[in-house]
């Protein structure tokens, strides 16, 4: 199970705008009437997007009287989830993979390179305040390893030069794109050029 | 070798394009009309002829499970709920498919959805697959804006709706009663079974769950005749497979390939072969990071599918090879494995919870060679005491991978514990049991 921090400090209140209100109104939509608590999750998500990529106590609050539910049964489900984050985030949100595929393939470099770069521990803020790093469990692109994701992008094949570039270019405030880094097609093999006497590149 | 007419996943590293455009050029949504019209009894025998297992890690024959599906809708709606909570470390073939062959899902969803009686479809993806889902999302409403779902789909006169679900992280999700627990709103823990969620599932109706992959293959099955799947492969494990081939090899890769197509052969083939040569390979993981894994020796001769890796006392799973190399040390990476598990527990059932943790702690021990040979007992004791005593398989899940470890690599385990005890060098080791014996007093 993992371990949560909720943030000392926190906003008194929490409503979701209107933007965000309408994207609920479509969600609820989704599921029948009287087992509107399945838009429990949908709604976190919601709430941590509109709240600068984490959730206050107050949403948690919000969302347990939208969808009447007990506050304790919203605060379970966003300590549950590994997603939710209950403290803040850098504004990029490095998550480094380093279950067995991807450290065979050498994630504790990628680890190494975000101490030195962005924080000598994980979860906390960089100097500047635009980016913090954390270790996460399998990202399911084994194929892919080394691998980390930036914010909602999955950033595949690094090794040490890339990932220090990737992470240079955040501080410019200007992201780098996402994908595989030693310019493969998705998850075709490299040196292989024909599957089943086909061409497949 | 599986021959290219005989490929069922054309487009898996999108050199042909995902839009509908381009996969109803693929065949996709071809004769969906008649197909349905055949009727649910044909589209079930069809399936069970076809002897497709599930994709998604246990093997059990879809067919049958739909089957299981009461005949006449009562009064309670069914659901389809499609799991791509693809979490399992070393697999990454449901990826593919909802990036690159989206339409194949869906059609199959309508196919499943009608066979089974359902007009609803969750697809329930997880949370880190934003891009993915997004994708979906898209290919979803190509569907729709050519009348292939909502009401009257494609013209078969079913009405049939599909919706997406984020996961949030967690692991157990891909636990089909986890993630039914999940869609509703609470904790992603395992129900009790039975009663089995094909009669009572999501909101207490009659729900059937399949893996994206099962589910994106029986529209092939279905235009093609389940005789052509079964000629595949070999008797009760039929058809072709995604295989995602990771770890210590030249070039990892995707690769769709008939059933029990030898090891060596896919490694050598697709992958590049291992990293420093044949001779250089230490151990596989066959099939996801929850499978128990297999020496060399094994590795030269065996064949991938369900039931020759179960007599190798491992498993088919998900087919997410992972290929460790002499280059690593079996211990940290079993070690790894482990701490995943402890992570990834939801903390229902007490010898899980627990049994993981101590796992972790006595491999993590035995990494940095501070382990006992009594540890090792010790551990082999725990794996024995949390498999078969937990409500979902997650408990066998986290206990195979240590017991494949002590089963074909004791020597490299003893090796690590040539400490003395640890109550003769006074350390401070947490959670040992004889910690209080550290004290002067109480030894």
């Amino acid at each position: 199970m993992s371990l949560k921090k909720v943030n000392p400090e926190q906003p008194k209140t929490f409503e979701f705008n209107e933007k965000t209100e309408n994207i609920a109104q479509e969600i609820l939509k989704k599921y029948p009437e009287k087992n509107k608590k399945s838009a429990v999750m949908p709604f976190l998500y919601l709430a941590q997007k509109q709240n600068n990529n984490w959730i206050p106590l107050a949403a948690i609050k919000y969302i347990s009287k939208y969808l009447s539910m007990p506050y304790i049964s919203v605060y379970e489900v966003a300590t549950f989830y590994s997603m939710f984050n209950l403290s803040p985030v850098g504004k990029y949100f490095i998550q480094v993979c380093t279950t067995t595929p991807c450290m065979i393939r050498g994630a504790d470099k990628i680890v190494k390179v975000c101490k030195e770069k962005i924080s000598d521990k994980k979860d906390l803020i960089s100097k500047n305040g635009e980016c913090s790093w954390t270790e996460v469990e399998c990202l399911g692109a084994c194929v892919n390893a080394p691998m980390m994701q930036i914010n909602n992008d999955y950033y595949e094949d690094l090794d040490e030069k890339s990932t220090a570039k990737i992470i240079d270019s955040i501080f410019r405030d200007k992201l780098l794109k996402p994908g595989s880094y030693r310019g493969r097609k998705n998850t075709s093999p490299e040196n292989v050029k024909t599957i089943n006497g086909r061409e497949h590149a | 070798m599986l021959k290219e007419e005989n490929k069922i996943f054309k487009n898996l590293y999108n050199n042909l394009g995902w839009e509908i455009d381009k996969a109803i050029e693929r065949d996709d949504w071809k004769d969906t009309k008649e197909i349905i019209s055949k009727g649910k009894e044909w589209i079930i025998n069809e399936v069970k002829t076809s002897e497709l297992r599930g994709r998604g890690g246990a093997g059990f024959s879809t067919g049958m499970k739909w089957s299981f599906a009461p005949k006449k809708i009562g009064s309670r709606p069914h659901y389809l709920v499609i799991n791509a909570d693809e979490s399992e470390p070393g697999t990454c073939k449901d990826r593919d498919i909802l990036r690159f062959e989206p339409q194949k899902l869906i059609e199959g969803c309508l196919i499943a959805g009608y066979a089974t009686g359902a007009h609803i479809c969750y697809i329930y993806i997880r949370g880190e697959y934003s891009f993915e889902g997004q994708r979906l999302q898209d290919a979803i409403d190509q569907a729709y804006k050519k009348n292939f779902l909502g009401e009257n789909a494609c013209g078969s006169g079913w009405d049939f709706d599909v919706h997406i679900h984020y996961g949030a992280g967690a692991y157990i999700c891909g636990e089909e009663t986890a993630l039914l627990e999940s869609i509703e709103g609470n904790k992603g823990q395992p129900r009790l079974k039975p009663p089995f969620p094909a009669l009572v599932g999501l909101y207490g109706c009659p729900t059937i769950v399949n893996n994206v992959e099962t589910i994106a293959v029986v529209p092939t099955i279905l235009r093609r005749g389940g005789k052509w799947f079964a000629s595949l492969g070999r008797p009760k494990n039929t058809g072709t497979k995604i295989f995602c081939i990771s770890g210590n090899v030249n070039s990892p890769c995707n690769v769709e390939e008939e059933m029990g197509i030898p090891l060596k052969e896919l490694i050598n083939t697709y992958a590049g072969g291992v990293v420093g040569g044949w001779d250089n390979l230490q151990a596989v993981i066959p099939g996801g990071s929850s499978m128990p894994l297999l020496p060399k020796k094994i590795c030269e001769t065996i064949k991938m599918d369900f039931d020759s890796l179960i007599e190798n006392k491992s498993g088919l799973g998900t087919a997410g090879i992972v290929v460790i190399n002499k280059d690593q040390d079996i211990v940290s990476c079993m070690a790894r494995i482990a701490r995943f598990y402890k992570h990834e527990s939801c903390g229902q059932c007490t010898p899980c919870r627990e049994g993981s943790g101590w796992m972790w702690r006595i491999l993590n021990r035995a990494t940095k060679g501070e382990t006992t040979l009594s540890d090792i007992d010790l551990l082999e004791d725990v794996t024995k005491q949390i498999e078969g005593h937990t409500i979902c398989a997650f408990g066998e899940g986290s206990a195979w991978p240590v017991q494949g470890l002590l089963r074909h690599f004791r020597k490299e385990v003893d090796k690590k514990c040539s400490n003395d005890p640890l109550i003769k060098k006074k350390k401070d080791v947490p959670y040992l049991i004889d910690q209080h014996l550290l004290e002067k007093k109480n030894a």
